[in-house]
C-alpha cells in the first residue's frame, strides 16, 4: 500500500514538468518577438529590452528554462509585469474568496447531485428519472455565464433575495457571505451536478442489478439502506473518478464565474493577467491549476480503496 | 473493396458498411427534433444576409436601447443596432468555429492516436505529454493561447483544438490497440501488408464511429468555448458578431436591457443542446454496448 502510494505520487512528477516545460515554451515558441506580444503595440524599444530583461528572454533558451525552473521550485513565481509586485503574493491574496466559493460549490454539487443520481437510478425509466436526465443534459449545454445571468436576473433582480454581484468574507459574517455566494455557487455547481448525477446513476444501474441486491431485499433489508449502505458504496469508485476529473471544469468554471459576478478571486486574477498579457502571472496560474488538478486526482485515486477494500496495491 | 462498393451503392453505404448499424436501429422522437432545431438554427444563421431586416453593424443613434417593436423584432442595444439581426448573423461565426474546431481536433488527433497505438516506441512518450495536455483547464489554455497569438479566427480554432486533442488521441489509441489484437488484422500482418496499409486500411476504420460520436461532442464544446472565449475579452475581434461577443457587450446594460444576453444566449444553448443530443444519439446507434455502460 504504502509502496502503491509512493509509486502514485512520484507519477505525478513526469506530469508536472511535462505542464511546465509546455507554459515555458508557450511564449518562446509563438511566432513573433514574446517582448513585442507582451508589451503590445504601443511599446517603446527601451520597454521592450525591460521585458526582455526580466523574463531573461536574451539568454539561450535552455539556460531560461533551468533559470526559471530553479525560481518555481523555489516557490518564487516571479513579479506582475503590470503592477511589479510578487506573483506569489498577488495570488495568496486571492486564493480566499476562490477557495471559499469553491468549497461552497462542492458541497452542494454532492449533496445534490448524489442523492439525484441514486433516486433516478431506483426510479429508472420514471418521470424523476427523466428530469433528472433533462436536468443533466441541459447542464452540459446552457454556458455557465447565461446559467450565471439568469439566476442573477431571478433572484437578485426579479425577486430581490440576494445582492446582484460582490464578495464578502465569511469573516464578515456567514450571512453577509452566504448570501452573496449562493448564487455564484449555484451557478458554477450546474455542470458539476450534470456530470455527478448522470455518473452516479449510471454507476448505480449496475450495481442495482446485482444479485447481492436482490438477496439484500429479500432478507428485507429497508429500501433506503439497500440503497445507500449496500448499493452507493459499490458504486462509489466511478462517482469519485467523475469529481475528480470534473474538477478542472470546476476550475474553468471558476474563471467565468467570478466575472460574472464580480468575485475578486483568482479566477479574476487570471482573467485580468491574460487581457493585459501578464504572462508571468499567466504561467502560474496554468501550473497552479494543473497542479490542483493533478493533486485532486491523486487523492481521489488513493481514496478509492477507502470505498472498495476490494481494490488493493 | 471499398471501390467497388462505391460503384455498386455509392458513399453513403460504404460509411454505414464501415459505421456498422445494429440492424433495425430506431431513432425516437428527440432526436429528430434536436435534428430540426439544429438545421433551423444553420440555415438561420447561413442564410442571414439574405433575410435580416438590418445591417447588424449599423448604428443609429436615435434607436438605442429600444424595446422590441416592428422595426426592431428584438430591440437594439447600446448603438442602436438591430438586435435580432445580430443574433442570427452572430452564429455563422460560431458555428464555423465549432465545426472547425471539430474537424481540426478529430484529425489532428486521429494522426497522433494511430501512432501512439500502433508503435509502442512512441506511445509512452505520447500518452505522457497528453496527459500533460489534459491536467491544464481547456479554458485557461485556450484564453492563454488567444492571448498570445492574437484575435483571429483560426487562432481562436487552434486555441480551442489544443486541448481537444488529447482526448481524441487516448479515444484512438484505445481503438487501436484492442483492433490490433483481431485475428484479421494479425492475418494481413502475417500475410505480409505493408504498415501503412495495415494502419490505414484495417485499423483506422475501426475509429471512424467513436470519432464520429466524439467529433460531435467536440464541437458543441467548441462553440461553448468559443462563446467563453468572447466573453471573457479574449476571443474573436469584438467587431465581428458572435454570440459570446454579443453577451460580452450585452453585460454593461443587462440591468436595463436583459434580453441583449439572453437572446444570444438562447440561440447558443439550443444550438449545444441540440448538437449533444445528436451526439448521444449517434452514440447510442453506432455503439450498443457504450449504452448499456452509461444506463
Amino acid at each position: 500500500m504504502l509502496g502503491y502510494i509512493l509509486r502514485r505520487v512520484l507519477a505525478t512528477i513526469p506530469v508536472m514538468v511535462i505542464v511546465a516545460v509546455f507554459v515555458f515554451l508557450l511564449l518562446r515558441l509563438t511566432p513573433g518577438d514574446p517582448a513585442a506580444i507582451l508589451a503590445g503595440d504601443a511599446a517603446t524599444p527601451a520597454q521592450l529590452e525591460r521585458i526582455r530583461e526580466r523574463l531573461g528572454l536574451n539568454d539561450p533558451l535552455h539556460v531560461q528554462f533551468v533559470t526559471w525552473a530553479g525560481r518555481t521550485l523555489q516557490g518564487d513565481l516571479g513579479t506582475s509585469l503590470i503592477s511589479n509586485t510578487s506573483v506569489s503574493g498577488m495570488i495568496a491574496s486571492r486564493l480566499g474568496p476562490t477557495i471559499n466559493i469553491a468549497l461552497l460549490t462542492i458541497g452542494i454539487s454532492i449533496l445534490l447531485a448524489v442523492p439525484m443520481g441514486v433516486i433516478a437510478a431506483w426510479r429508472h425509466r420514471s418521470w424523476i428519472d427523466f428530469l433528472v436526465m433533462s436536468f443533466s443534459v441541459l447542464g452540459f449545454s446552457v454556458p455557465v455565464f447565461v446559467i450565471g445571468y439568469l439566476l442573477i436576473q431571478v433572484f437578485a433582480i426579479e425577486l430581490r433575495w440576494v445582492p446582484v454581484q460582490g464578495y464578502s468574507d465569511p469573516s464578515d459574517g456567514v450571512g453577509a457571505f452566504l448570501s452573496r455566494a449562493v448564487l455564484p455557487a449555484l451557478t458554477l455547481a450546474t455542470i458539476y451536478i450534470a456530470l455527478i448525477a448522470r455518473m452516479t446513476r449510471a454507476s448505480m444501474l449496475e450495481v442495482l442489478g446485482e444479485d447481492y441486491i436482490r438477496t439484500a431485499r429479500a432478507k428485507g433489508v429497508r429500501e433506503n439502506a439497500v440503497l445507500f449502505r449496500h448499493a452507493l458504496g459499490n458504486a462509489a469508485v466511478p462517482i469519485l473518478t467523475i469529481i475528480g476529473t470534473g474538477f478542472a471544469l470546476l476550475i474553468s468554471g471558476v474563471v467565468v464565474t467570478e466575472s460574472v459576478f464580480n468575485i475578486p478571486g483568482i479566477g479574476r486574477l487570471t482573467v485580468d493577467a491574460i487581457l493585459a498579457r501578464d504572462y508571468p502571472v499567466i504561467q502560474a496560474m496554468i501550473l497552479l491549476t494543473a497542479g490542483i488538478y493533478v493533486f485532486v486526482n491523486l487523492i481521489v485515486d488513493l481514496s478509492y480503496t477507502l470505498f472498495d477494500p476490494r481494490i488493493r496495491y | 473493396m471499398a471501390d467497388a462498393s462505391l460503384a455498386r451503392g455509392g458513399a453513403f453505404q460504404v460509411l454505414t458498411g464501415y459505421l456498422s448499424l445494429p440492424p433495425g436501429a430506431r431513432v425516437g422522437a428527440g432526436p429528430v427534433v434536436a435534428a430540426a432545431i439544429l438545421a433551423a438554427i444553420v440555415l438561420a444563421t447561413v442564410l442571414a444576409p439574405l433575410y435580416v431586416p438590418h445591417d447588424p453593424m449599423a448604428m443609429n443613434a436615435m434607436a438605442r436601447l429600444a424595446p422590441a417593436s416592428d422595426a426592431h423584432p428584438l430591440g437594439t442595444d447600446q448603438f442602436g443596432r438591430d438586435t435580432f439581426s445580430r443574433v442570427v448573423t452572430g452564429g455563422r461565426v460560431s458555428l464555423l468555429i465549432g465545426v472547425g474546431a471539430a474537424l481540426v481536433s478529430v484529425a489532428v488527433g486521429l494522426v497522433i492516436g494511430l501512432v501512439a497505438g500502433f508503435f509502442r516506441a512512441a506511445d509512452g512518450i505520447i500518452m505522457r505529454i497528453m496527459d500533460s495536455l489534459m491536467a491544464i483547464p481547456a479554458i485557461l489554455l485556450a484564453i492563454a493561447l488567444v492571448a498570445l497569438n492574437g484575435p483571429s479566427i483560426g487562432s481562436v480554432i487552434v486555441a480551442i483544438t489544443i486541448p481537444e486533442v488529447p482526448r481524441v488521441v487516448r479515444l484512438v489509441r484505445s481503438v487501436v490497440l484492442s483492433a490490433r489484437e483481431e485475428p484479421y488484422v494479425e492475418a494481413a500482418i502475417a500475410l505480409g501488408s505493408s504498415m501503412p496499409k495495415v494502419l490505414l486500411q484495417h485499423l483506422m476504420p475501426n475509429t471512424f464511429a467513436p470519432l464520429i460520436v466524439q467529433g460531435t461532442y467536440i464541437c458543441a464544446s467548441a462553440i461553448l468555448i468559443e462563446a467563453i472565449l468572447s466573453f471573457l475579452g479574449a476571443g474573436v475581434s469584438t467587431e465581428i458578431p458572435t454570440w459570446g461577443n454579443l453577451m460580452a457587450e450585452g453585460r454593461t446594460f443587462f440591468q436595463v436591457k436583459p434580453g441583449l444576453i439572453f437572446w444570444p444566449g438562447l440561440m447558443l444553448s439550443l444550438c449545444i443542446l441540440a448538437i449533444n443530443l445528436l451526439g448521444d444519439t449517434a452514440r447510442d446507434l453506432l455503439d450498443p454496448k457504450m449504452k448499456k455502460r452509461e444506463g
